[in-house]
């Protein structure tokens, strides 16, 4: 009963804001709306706040150099809680609002739901399609069997990513007992199920000796976890945790003075990189992601010092939010138009060029971005490392680069392209 | 890992008992399930973190409880006691709303964002290594003042004249009034007190746990669990509610068996496909948080009165 109460609740704020919101967009100079869609309240607000910084970034550079087409962009911004029921109702608010190019990042349940209500309004309501762009939720089902011709990702989904990693350990005889903890939802079991199966083909005589699965956003208290991971007697933990998760687990660990390798996905969200500090992990932590603020091109630190000006000190987190906002705006001028259903077509298979010099592109099978991925470790900065984390002194350094062409994970999607 | 699960668990019991303390009393002597109460953890917490930020951690522990304290008596004498000749179901909805209430007003004042409410640096050392694996200070600390707040509890609850009075207001509150004791007076300062050991529970979980505007709500619902399951009114019973439930949520995550492995063992072949292939898989850990639930069931089905309780739900 007290869930009732509180949707209608929030639902009712929700309108109250979004009236609010809504008032200065429309009228005489018309603009181009983005929907950034994420968790603002609760446990992962930290990631979608960060989120917005991105976003709002990127929105002020492609007005800066001159919009979109002519038209500028806007960023409204909606608070879906991590709930697949509030990301419907936030999509269907952003497009009475005008939006046309919706964005959600955290959660693959939400992400999901948001495939699938994209799917369906576009087919009720030719003309006005509106296209979801993909910046973070990684269960390869999105560009496989769920994969939508609405859909872009431009994060390296679950598989990619444990490809990468596995090639990785491969390298590391000193690995022999491994501990997997992940959130016990699709994507969660997506990285436990990608990593029992590669690493038995990679390295059969590791031992997998805990195979974990945990509620998502819900724990406060990662203790018992850390003693069940201890007691196993692990040397290396695997794990996609994100948010609270992550962060929380790795202060768990730092009380207990766990000391393992770990793997992660996102090592380096809120509170990771303080809890790795306190927990002395030096070299010990690694992320795989698709860049982070060490890597050397002048351009790249030129961005990460300048957003780092404007956003408070906290670290450019997401190179992917700018390749997706970059090839966004190309494609919209390229096109000529930015309605969505014209240039989508520009971006599938676009090829670019990242910040840090190096191919990528955008497949059309699938429209799963491909690049090079990096898996750095956390230590202290000094010498070629310019950029620490969260006021630690500790920052990522890169110690392998997994190139493109060895990411390329088949697809079994089969597109269906509407009439 | 066993002593460690058990110290997790007790100190998780122990916090639960913080709160169920306070709850059971309102509870058995006004009728009334304050659905508020979680939220008096989450003021504790707040107000702990602001003091702490502002002067230090220790003041915090006395001031934040006493002004927590201060606001649940003032609901009592101006909210509850108003809404009280409407009957129970009037005040069981002020207390509902209450709750929604100060969870708004938190979001207003502190954001939806968890707060970086940090353990004090004269405890953020660890206080033992057992096995290689260090126990933080903080937690012995938190261990420690629930355990003495329990037994002073105790100690006034059975011993002393207040106590008297308490004990009989619970079963007999117009005999108590008929003997010349303001009963109205009792309500509020039980009420008080009760909200009192929320907010100290809050100030001490606060960096241990998160300090966010949903930490009410998680709580809330294993506390009606507690109470149910201990027994209206009986302390004791609370307690070892609390401690119960408390060891099961944290050694449940320690067992990796599901069901399916218990039918192997009773050399019984599992069916592999089907509708409930994953209902098989499903491990204890996987479960736990559902436990406290299903306890509050069947304790309702086989013994209504509660563990400890003398009279029914």
């Amino acid at each position: 009963m007290p869930i009732r109460f509180r949707t209608g609740l929030a639902a009712a704020a929700l309108a109250a804001g979004l009236a609010v919101m809504a008032a200065p967009g429309g009228g005489a100079w018309a603009q181009v709306k983005i929907a950034f869609i994420d968790p603002l309240s609760g446990a992962m607000a930290p990631i979608g706040e960060h989120g917005v910084k991105h976003f709002q970034y990127m929105v002020d550079k492609i007005n800066a150099a001159g919009g979109v087409n002519g038209q500028k962009m806007e960023l409204l911004t909606y608070d879906n809680k991590l709930s697949p029921q509030e990301t419907v109702i936030a999509a269907q608010k952003a497009i009475d609002a005008g939006a046309r190019i919706l964005t959600l990042g955290n959660g693959s349940g939400a992400a999901a739901a948001m495939i699938d209500f994209v799917n369906k309004h576009n087919d009720r309501n030719p003309g006005k399609e509106v296209i979801y762009l993909n910046y973070a939720a990684v269960d390869p089902a999105f560009t496989n069997e769920k994969c939508s011709y609405w859909h872009f990702r431009w994060d390296a989904h679950s598989d990619i990513k444990m490809q990468a990693l596995t090639s990785y350990i491969k390298t590391k005889p000193n690995i022999k007992k491994i501990y997997l903890i992940n959130q016990d939802y699709s994507f969660g079991h997506a990285v436990r199920k990608s990593a029992n199966e590669m690493l038995k083909a990679k390295r059969p005589d590791i031992q997998i000796v805990g195979d974990e699965l945990h509620p998502l956003a819900k724990i406060t208290d990662f203790a018992p976890y850390v003693a069940k991971i201890k007691a196993s007697g692990a040397d290396t933990v695997i794990t996609g945790n994100w948010g609270s998760d992550i962060a929380l687990l790795l202060k768990a660990a730092a009380d207990a003075g766990l000391q393992v390798d770990w793997f992660t996905y996102y090592g380096g969200g809120a509170g990771g990189p303080t809890a790795i500090k306190q927990t002395g992990l030096k070299d010990r932590v690694y992320q795989i992601t698709e860049g982070h603020a060490n890597i050397n091109t002048p351009e790249n630190i030129a961005w990460e010092d300048d957003f780092r000006k404007k956003s408070g000190g906290q670290g450019w987190w997401y190179p992917r939010v700018r390749n997706q906002m970059q090839m966004l705006a190309r494609a919209m001028n390229e096109a000529k138009s930015n309605d969505p259903k014209v240039f989508v077509e520009k971006l599938r298979g676009m090829r670019f060029k990242t910040i840090y010099n190096a191919d990528a592109y955008m497949r059309a099978e699938d429209h799963q971005f491909f690049q090079d991925m990096y898996i750095s470790v956390l230590t202290p900065v000094s010498g070629d490392l310019k950029f620490d984390e969260e006021g630690t002194g500790w920052g990522w350094k890169t110690t392998a680069v997994v190139p493109m062409a060895e990411t390329d994970v088949a697809t079994t999607c089969k597109m269906a392209k509407p009439s | 890992m066993v002593i460690f699960s058990t110290l997790n668990g007790v100190l998780y019991g122990m916090l639960l008992f913080l709160l169920a303390s306070g709850l059971t009393l309102i509870f058995s002597m006004m009728g009334v399930l304050n659905f508020a109460h979680a939220s008096f953890y989450m003021l504790g917490a707040y107000f702990g973190f602001q003091i702490s930020q502002w002067l230090d951690f220790w003041l915090a522990l006395i001031v934040a409880p006493v002004l927590v304290g201060l606001i649940g008596a003032g609901v009592e004498r101006w909210g509850l006691r108003t809404v009280h000749r409407w009957g129970h179901v009037a005040e069981l909805l002020f207390t509902f709303g209450l709750a929604f209430v100060i969870e708004e007003l938190v979001q207003m004042i502190w954001g939806k964002l968890p707060v970086d409410y940090r353990v004090p640096p004269a405890l953020d050392f660890p206080a033992f290594t057992l096995f290689e694996t260090t126990y933080p200070a903080f937690r012995m600390f938190m261990l420690l003042i629930s355990v003495a707040i329990f037994l002073v509890l105790l100690l006034i609850l059975t011993r002393s004249r207040v106590g008297l009075i308490i004990q009989a207001s619970l079963s007999h509150p117009h005999m108590v009034a008929a003997l010349g004791h303001d009963v109205p007076k009792v309500f509020m300062a039980v009420f008080g007190v009760g909200s009192a050991l929320a907010g100290i529970a809050g100030v001490i979980a606060g960096p241990a746990l998160v300090t966010q505007p949903s930490m009410a709500h998680v709580l809330g619902p294993i506390l009606f669990v507690v109470v149910v399951f201990g027994g209206l009114g009986s302390l004791s019973g609370a307690f070892i509610a609390s401690l119960l439930i408390g060891l099961i949520q944290t050694f449940a995550i320690a067992i990796n068996y599901s069901l399916g492995d218990v039918l192997m063992a009773l050399g019984v072949t599992r069916p592999i496909q089907g509708l409930l292939n994953d209902l098989w898989q499903v491990t204890v850990a996987q479960v736990g948080p559902v436990i406290p639930y299903l306890m509050l069931v069947l304790i309702l089905i086989f013994r209504p009165t509660g563990l400890m309780g003398t009279r029914e739900t």
